[in-house]
């Protein structure tokens, strides 16, 4: 493949369970290229289908009722049929996961330094000797003070953001080209977020990683991200330069999203702008476009799934013409934002 | 009335601590100790919103815990209008329930998923006032058209509810009484962003409709700034500054503020970056909190008489209290 090539490309992706109340579609056809070295920014709710499309493409999802159609290319090899054997090959070597929860990717009877070195060895030959001194080395990378010390000790004995240090340190073991991380710093303190999001932004810079980032936190987002994709009932709503997203958002579900948003500068408004309602259930979505009930732009032609269209690699779904969207979303931000 | 109210807090503490053992020795030397809230003096005056902001571990839940007694005081005292609560027995507290309440930030474990809604905030009618079953009902579909849920929803089960409306139970639940005061321990932190706002924005009305006093407790400083009208901040079981939201917030001055106010993510591309202050190493352990100022070891302004000497809540001249030996510029 050339140098040029996205590294990763999805086509058509869904993903569905067999349930009692019929097939639940949980990802509806999603299609998009991570570039090398680009980091994504996904952004949604609980139930958007965010870390459904993050399962599917570590090809995490075992249960035997899920549906899986489409394709995922991973640099030109298709990823969805393929074997474990052939799976495990790429897996933690090429692609790594980071969860919320570091606890569930470290077992407490190990010492860190012991599963570093475990995952070390799986993909290359190397004396447990060598692949401890690569831990040691690893977790001074991810900015652990006393890394000859930590290697030896039980994940119980670090803190939370040194638990996802080492988890870090983990999945970067085998350098590998695609980070995919699943809220990374949601359980984490504010202080220690900012620590893990600039060793985000430092693996691809250092390590030439490209990262999909998922996050419910759109301030995440504008600090680490090159492009947003902002998911809801299963499909992208929007997607774009995060310049380009952050400046003009084109959906309305972005727009409520923003505003949903307390500042941290200037005065603070009465009230939020919060969306009415809640997120569709998943067993139970309205017919066309999903954000449909919660939007007030809502018309007669939001009864038909509208296409993600859009110039500039600015697109978004919305059956609104482009020109009254960004006429209202100019209207919108000065009836919420009161001037500095 | 509010302004015979105004002339003392609706709650007072003074000096109050917690303090929990830790494991189990039956030699009182080796029991160890965690000082989860340290010597805190607080007054929340009424129609005041308060917001305890701090990382985990700092104390500001079991404070709140403290402040409505629903755990013992270790030292110090606790005064509700001005009569001393520090100790007053479960049975003498009851009449004063009907004055605090508490919000808790999982709706799902606070509400029994084996009773109706409706049964759920009646409860607290049961227990306090002596109303008829048709007169009950009443009152328990108001509460739910309060907080924007309909009557008929009285019937179903927390299950069938989801999170944001399960959060407008707990929320109606603590209303029912009328109380003066509300803690709220991070209300809002496990819902989505989208209906974080409208819980919010629910809270913000209930406290005009029944002049309400919030004690709001968050680890989320945006909603804390959105909601409050004086904030503390805490550290390691102590208030390191207080004051005015807008003015704690606009140009805090101790740095632990500073620090906590600069690594919130702003979800702008164009505001002026403030210069980042990333702070150096974990929260040290409460179990073993360092000597002096807690905050030295990564504070970066820290001088040797910040190891040795704890530094006093002190006023600023503007509104404020900090405990700082070197304030910053604010």
């Amino acid at each position: 493949m050339s140098v040029d090539a996205p590294l990763l490309v999805v086509e058509g992706l869904t993903v569905s369970f067999r349930s009692d109340a019929g097939l639940v579609r949980a990802v509806a056809g999603v299609s998009f290229a991570v570039e090398q070295r680009e980091i994504i920014g996904v952004v949604g709710e609980s139930g958007s289908g965010k870390s459904q499309t993050l399962l599917a493409i570590m090809g995490l999802i075992d249960s035997p009722n899920a549906v899986l159609s489409g394709s995922i290319r991973f640099m030109g090899q298709e990823l969805i049929g393929l074997n474990r054997r052939a799976l495990d090959a790429i897996r933690g070597r090429q692609i790594a996961m980071i969860f919320q929860d570091p606890m569930s990717a470290l077992t407490p009877v190990h010492t860190i330094g012991n599963q570093i070195g475990e995952q070390v060895r799986a993909h290359e030959k190397v004396s447990a000797r060598a692949a401890r001194a690569r831990a040691v080395q690893l977790l001074d990378a991810v900015g652990i003070a006393n890394p000859d010390r930590v290697v030896d000790g039980y994940p119980h004995q670090l803190s939370g953001g040194m638990r996802q240090r080492a988890v870090i340190a983990m999945a970067l073991s085998c350098n590998p080209a695609l980070l995919v991380a699943d809220e990374p710093t949601t359980a984490l303190d504010v202080t220690v977020q900012a620590q893990i999001l600039e060793l985000i932004g430092r693996l691809r810079d250092q390590f030439g990683s490209a990262v999909i980032l998922v996050t419910h936190d759109l301030g995440v987002v504008a600090q680490v991200a090159d492009r947003v994709m902002v998911m809801y009932g299963g499909r992208f709503v929007e997607e774009g330069s995060k310049g380009s997203v952050f400046r003009t958002p084109l959906h309305p579900y972005t727009w409520g999203l923003f505003g949903s948003i307390p500042p941290m500068d200037g005065e603070r408004p009465a009230r939020l702008a919060a969306i009415p309602g809640a997120p569709p259930s998943l067993s139970n979505l309205p017919k066309g476009c999903a954000f449909g009930p919660r939007c007030s732009f809502r018309h007669d032609a939001c009864l038909v799934q509208p296409p993600l269209v859009g110039g500039n690699g600015h697109r978004a779904a919305c059956a609104l013409p482009e020109t009254s969207r960004k006429r209202f979303h100019t209207r919108e931000v000065a009836s919420i934002e009161t001037p500095v | 009335m509010s302004g015979v109210l105004r002339e003392r807090p609706l709650l007072r503490t003074s000096d109050l601590s917690k303090r929990y053992h830790v494991g189990r020795s039956i030699f009182p030397a080796q029991r160890r100790t965690v000082q989860a809230v340290d010597t805190v003096s607080l007054d929340i005056w009424p129609g005041e919103t308060l917001g305890i902001v701090g990382e985990s571990g700092c104390g500001k839940s079991t404070l709140g815990r403290c402040l409505v007694r629903l755990t013992g005081i270790t030292s110090g005292s606790l005064e509700f209008e001005g009569r001393d609560i520090t100790d007053v027995s479960q049975r003498q507290l009851r009449p004063l329930r009907r004055q605090m309440q508490m919000v808790f930030q999982d709706p799902s474990a606070s509400l029994n998923p084996r009773r109706r809604v409706g049964d759920l905030l009646a409860d607290p009618f049961r227990i306090h006032e002596r109303l008829s079953a048709s007169e009950m009902a009443d009152r328990v579909a108001e509460l739910l058209r309060r907080v924007e849920l309909s009557p008929e929803h009285a019937a179903r089960y927390p299950h069938e509810f989801s999170g944001g409306q399960r959060q407008r139970i707990g929320i109606a639940r603590a209303l029912a009484l009328r109380p003066r005061l509300i803690v709220a321990d991070e209300p809002v932190s496990a819902l989505d962003v989208s209906i974080q706002a409208q819980i919010v924005n629910l809270l913000a009305d209930l406290r005009e409709e029944f002049n309400l006093t919030y004690v709001f407790i968050a680890h989320d400083l945006s909603v804390v700034r959105q909601i409050s009208t004086r904030v503390a901040v805490m550290y390691l079981g102590s208030i390191v500054e207080s004051g005015p939201t807008d003015l704690v917030f606009a140009a805090p001055r101790h740095h632990y503020t500073a620090a906590l106010r600069s690594a919130v993510p702003i979800p702008s591309v164009d505001r002026a970056r403030r210069e980042r202050l990333v702070l150096k190493g974990d929260l040290p352990s409460p179990m073993n909190p360092p000597s002096g100022c807690r905050f030295h070891t990564r504070c970066p302004a820290a001088t040797s008489t910040c190891r040795n000497e704890r530094p006093l809540l002190q006023s600023t001249g503007d509104g404020r209290l900090v405990a700082c030996h070197h304030p910053g510029g604010g």
